[in-house]
């Protein structure tokens, strides 16, 4: 069979580390490769240099069996790359249609942009790999997976052959994953090649047709999905088994730390985006949100944590009503949350790890004394976090642009854990964390709870939903619609009533 | 460990002295081209410069130029464009010049009382285009072009005629500016303070007792920043609002904040004219506020980056003086170098980014090949 892309002695340093170290990968045309391996393993920055965002050291690339020497994704792109990035690249304020046509626009004459031609070639586009998307929308407006789809049309408009997709299904749940997968498939048949990465082993088991592992830079292993099991995957990656998240015995008391009631947020349009949730989580409790992105989560935690303001009703954390209070005053009150973007609400990019550590709780010992910061208590912190959560890092001194996206998340919830909260909102709090990190980043949860956390988890990953939490509440259009015992439902059944499928009969 | 130290200072001062050797060989060629003889100039400039007396002046000129700097550079930290450093001080200056000689106190309190007036005004004017901002949505750059506007055609205008020493225009037809300040409220010269160095100022030139203050503005912004909770609000939410949100620093209150804080520094600006001359005059120093911008731009907002950044501009500006007097050049020649240097100053910065970046990899890359098992 030939090669679509054949990577030879790739090595890529950075200040402290070698990301990729005499990096071998041999990709077949027409086939669908998962790359898999431990946060920080290297798998993002292979795949840039790939798509020509960052030079390697040394090694060579070949595309089509031609030697090629990538110096900017505009190259790759023409050479038939496209590539979908672990932290989406989409402008807010644009439309889609906008944003797909984003540095290819059709002209006109007098350079006017031809917006009816890029209107008709998405159409095009989208029809062809049945992936569905309003040309007109504002990003802004648009759930995870919607954009998730932007970005891949923004790729295939390009006439992309080779596809690299990060970590796509990190924030999709299962359903929302199925019909990923049924595009990715759809695109293969169409002759395109598919280079991904996914941390979910069971998904990498189901799609791929060849899985290449790397591990501290290096390549471990090429292998078929016939010929391994997630067991053998896990080890191969990590070294150790695959673990099950499992809640242990209840904790719960009766003490109530968060009660939200009768709780209205009014969205676009006039329409409740959150229509009268009530709830309650205990001290020592777990409650688990499912439900499909979109249905007023994102609302509901934003109203929670104080960003925005609801419409009706009240909100309690510790016996207080702080329905209006600051998010300032709710986060020193004790209130911990681990948001969904890390990039867009979880980070600052260009300031050290140590920075980094304090945001959120800056006004709060030890990181700071009355008006003054405390350097060292930030350090300490930070050294704290990256010994006990693992972050993979040469030291806390480094931005925090410079550590994996995996590493990232572990510093985010490694912050919010250590800040001691009595409430923790986390939201996606394992995304894109590599199976090992993920079950450590579950033993913190647990232990805590022990401790008397009270924890509102949301989360798309359903395993993680029926693992961890105590009760486990469904959101469908702003509702709660069912309240669950994760211990008697599978992750099939929890799906059906995330949809709606299994309410007409529940309900009734 | 110290030659490791001095290569870190090499490389951290190695992109403005390359923006200075680069706008010197341009400059050259554009003399040579103008047909002068650029080594003269240049001596000329120098020579000029090593007299006591201009580096008075060039200190003075550097005072408001540093100030407006700094009150450039609190905006852009957050991310904010404040161009109406010009309105802001001009405003500032008329406001506190008439309204300080209105009042009799003994002196500290006197200076003091007119400097708060100063960085009041120039604050809740700048203040109301943070505002504007937040609650309206209009972008602080058209904001502040057009309050600018509003004070210099405007206010200032209007103000000057009604504001005019003795109510009415001087009896030879030109404005004489507003009512002169009493003695008490004027900051005494510092003369003193350079003398005890070197030997007595003469030609009548007086170093401005503003310089204390700028020096001043400069450390309490440098310790603010860098060493307070709000500091760190302040530059987090410049760095990314919808994170710093989350974190409990809101967004709106901080683009206030800061615009205010900015117009407060600007309001100090038009003192050093102020407080020497004790009145506003009918042609008051002028463009120190846009100057100001690319003073931050090239000291990249750093409390002791601007200071040099404005002694360079200072120095430049009254060079231009001696050219014209010696005739070895044409006076514009220093615009020319101002704008070449903010120019490779931008440039050079980017190159000795890349070069520290790679230099760093590299000497990962030797620690690891001496320690393989380092590499997680
Ligand atoms: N721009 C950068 N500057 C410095 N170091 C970097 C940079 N980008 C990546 N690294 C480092 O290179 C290593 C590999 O990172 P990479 O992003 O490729 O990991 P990954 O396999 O994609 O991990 P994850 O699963 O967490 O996304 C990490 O140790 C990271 O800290
Ligand atoms: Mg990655």
């Amino acid at each position: 069979m030939a090669l679509a892309i054949e990577l030879t002695g790739i090595t890529k340093r950075f200040p402290g580390v070698v990301a990729n170290d005499d990096i071998n990968l041999e990709v077949a045309e027409g086939e669908i490769h998962a790359i898999c391996g431990e946060n920080g393993a290297g798998k993002s920055t292979l795949m840039k240099i790939l798509y020509g965002m960052q030079p390697p050291d040394s090694g060579t690339i070949k595309i089509g069996g031609e030697v090629v020497e990538l110096h900017s994704p505009a190259q790759a792109i023409d050479l038939g790359i496209g590539m979908v990035h672990q932290h989406f690249m989409l402008a807010d304020q644009l439309t889609v249609l906008e944003n797909v046509i984003l540095g290819a626009e059709p002209m006109r004459s007098f350079g006017r942009i031809d917006f009816d031609a890029g209107r008709e070639h998405l159409d095009e586009v989208g029809q062809a790999y049945g992936l569905d998307i309003n040309a007109d929308d504002l990003v802004e407006t648009l759930e995870i997976g919607e954009r998730q789809r932007v970005e891949i049309i923004k790729v295939l408009y390009r006439g992309a052959k080779i596809l690299i997709l990060d970590e796509p299904t990190a924030v999709l749940v299962p359903q929302e994953v199925d019909e990923l997968f049924r595009n990715i498939r759809e695109l293969k048949a169409s002759g395109a090649t598919i280079l991904f990465i996914d941390h979910k082993l069971d998904e990498v088991l189901e799609i791929a047709d060849t899985i290449t592992v790397l591990r501290q830079g290096r390549t471990v292993g090429t292998v078929k999905p016939t010929d391994v099991t997630a067991h053998d995957l896990a080890e191969m990656m990590i070294g150790s088994e695959l673990p099950v998240p499992d809640a242990g015995a209840s904790t719960v008391t009766e003490e109530v730390a968060l009660a939200v009631d009768g709780l209205r947020v009014i969205g676009e349009g006039d329409r409740a985006v959150v229509d009268g949730v009530s709830l309650s989580v205990h001290r020592g409790e777990i409650v688990g949100i499912a439900g499909v992105e979109g249905n007023g989560q994102a609302e509901l935690v934003n109203a929670i944590i104080g960003l925005d303001d609801p419409d009706a009703g009240t909100i309690t954390l510790l016996g207080r009503e702080i329905t209006h209070f600051s998010v300032r005053s709710r986060r020193e009150m004790g209130l911990g949350y681990v948001p969904q973007d890390r990039h867009r609400d979880g980070l600052l990019l260009g300031f050290t790890l140590w920075e980094n550590s304090a945001l959120g709780h800056q006004t709060e010992a030890p990181y700071s004394r009355g008006p003054w910061l405390s350097r060292t208590g930030m350090r300490d912190r930070a050294s704290r976090i990256k010994a006990d959560f693992d972050v993979r890092t040469p030291n806390i001194e480094v931005s925090a642009h410079a550590l994996s996206g995996g590493n990232q998340q572990k510093l985010i919830v490694g912050r919010e854990m250590v800040a001691g909260p009595a409430v923790l909102i986390a939201n996606h709090p394992t995304r894109g964390i590599d199976v090992g990190a993920q079950a450590a980043v579950w033993d913190d949860i647990r232990e805590a709870r022990a401790q008397g956390l009270a924890t509102l988890l949301v989360s798309a990953d359903l395993e993680e939903l029926i693992g961890l939490s105590d009760t486990i509440v469904v959101m469908l259009r702003g509702r709660l619609v069912a309240s669950l015992d994760p211990n008697e439902i599978t992750p099939r059944d929890l799906g059906a009533y995330m949809t709606g499928a299994a309410l007409e009969t529940d309900v009734a | 460990m110290t030659g490791r130290l001095s290569h870190r200072l090499m490389l951290a001062s190695a992109a403005p002295v390359a923006a200075v050797v680069i706008a010197v060989v341009l400059s050259s060629i554009v003399l040579l081209i103008s047909g002068s003889n650029p080594l003269a100039a240049y001596a000329d400039m120098v020579q000029h410069a090593s007299k006591l007396e201009t580096q008075v002046d060039i200190l003075n000129r550097a005072t408001p130029l540093y100030l407006s700097g700094v009150a450039a550079a609190i905006g852009f930290r957050m991310n904010l464009f404040n161009i109406g450093v010009e309105g802001q001080y001009l405003l500032a200056f008329i406001v506190s010049a008439h309204l300080g000689a209105q009042v009799e106190l003994p002196a500290v309190f006197h200076i003091a009382f007119i400097l708060v007036v100063a960085m009041a005004v120039g604050g809740a004017f700048s203040g109301a285009a943070g505002v504007l901002k937040v609650t309206r949505g209009v972008n602080e750059v058209i904001s502040t072009i057009m309050l600018n506007a509003v004070v210099i055609s405007g206010l200032a205008a209007w103000w000057i005629v009604e504001w005019q020493a003795g109510g009415e225009i001087s009896a030879t037809g030109g404005r004489v500016g507003t009512e002169p300040i009493a003695e008490s409220g004027l900051l005494p010269n510092i003369n003193s303070w350079l003398e005890v160095f070197t030997r007595e100022i003469e030609l009548g030139k007086k170093l401005t007792g503003m310089l204390v203050v700028a020096v001043a503005v400069g450390v309490v912004y440098h310790v603010i920043l860098n060493r307070t909770v709000f500091g760190f609000d302040l530059r987090s939410s410049g760095a990314n609002p919808t994170a710093s949100h989350v974190g409990g620093v809101s967004p709106k209150r901080m683009v206030v904040i800061a615009m205010t804080l900015s117009g407060a520094v600007a309001g100090l600006v038009g003192m050093t004219e102020l407080m020497n001359t004790g009145y506003y005059p009918s042609n008051p120093i002028s463009l120190l506020g846009f100057t100001g911008i690319a003073v931050a731009l090239l000291g990249r907002n750093h409390p002791a980056g601007v200071a040099v950044a404005a002694l360079v501009f200072a120095f430049l500006d009254v060079s231009s003086g001696i050219l014209q007097i010696s005739g070895a050049a044409s006076r514009e020649i220093v615009e020319i170098m101002k704008g070449v240097i903010i120019l490779t100053a931008v440039i050079a910065y980017e190159v000795v980014r890349r070069i520290r970046e790679r230099e760093e990899a590299a000497a990962a890359a030797a620690a690891m090949a001496a320690s393989p098992a380092a590499a997680s």
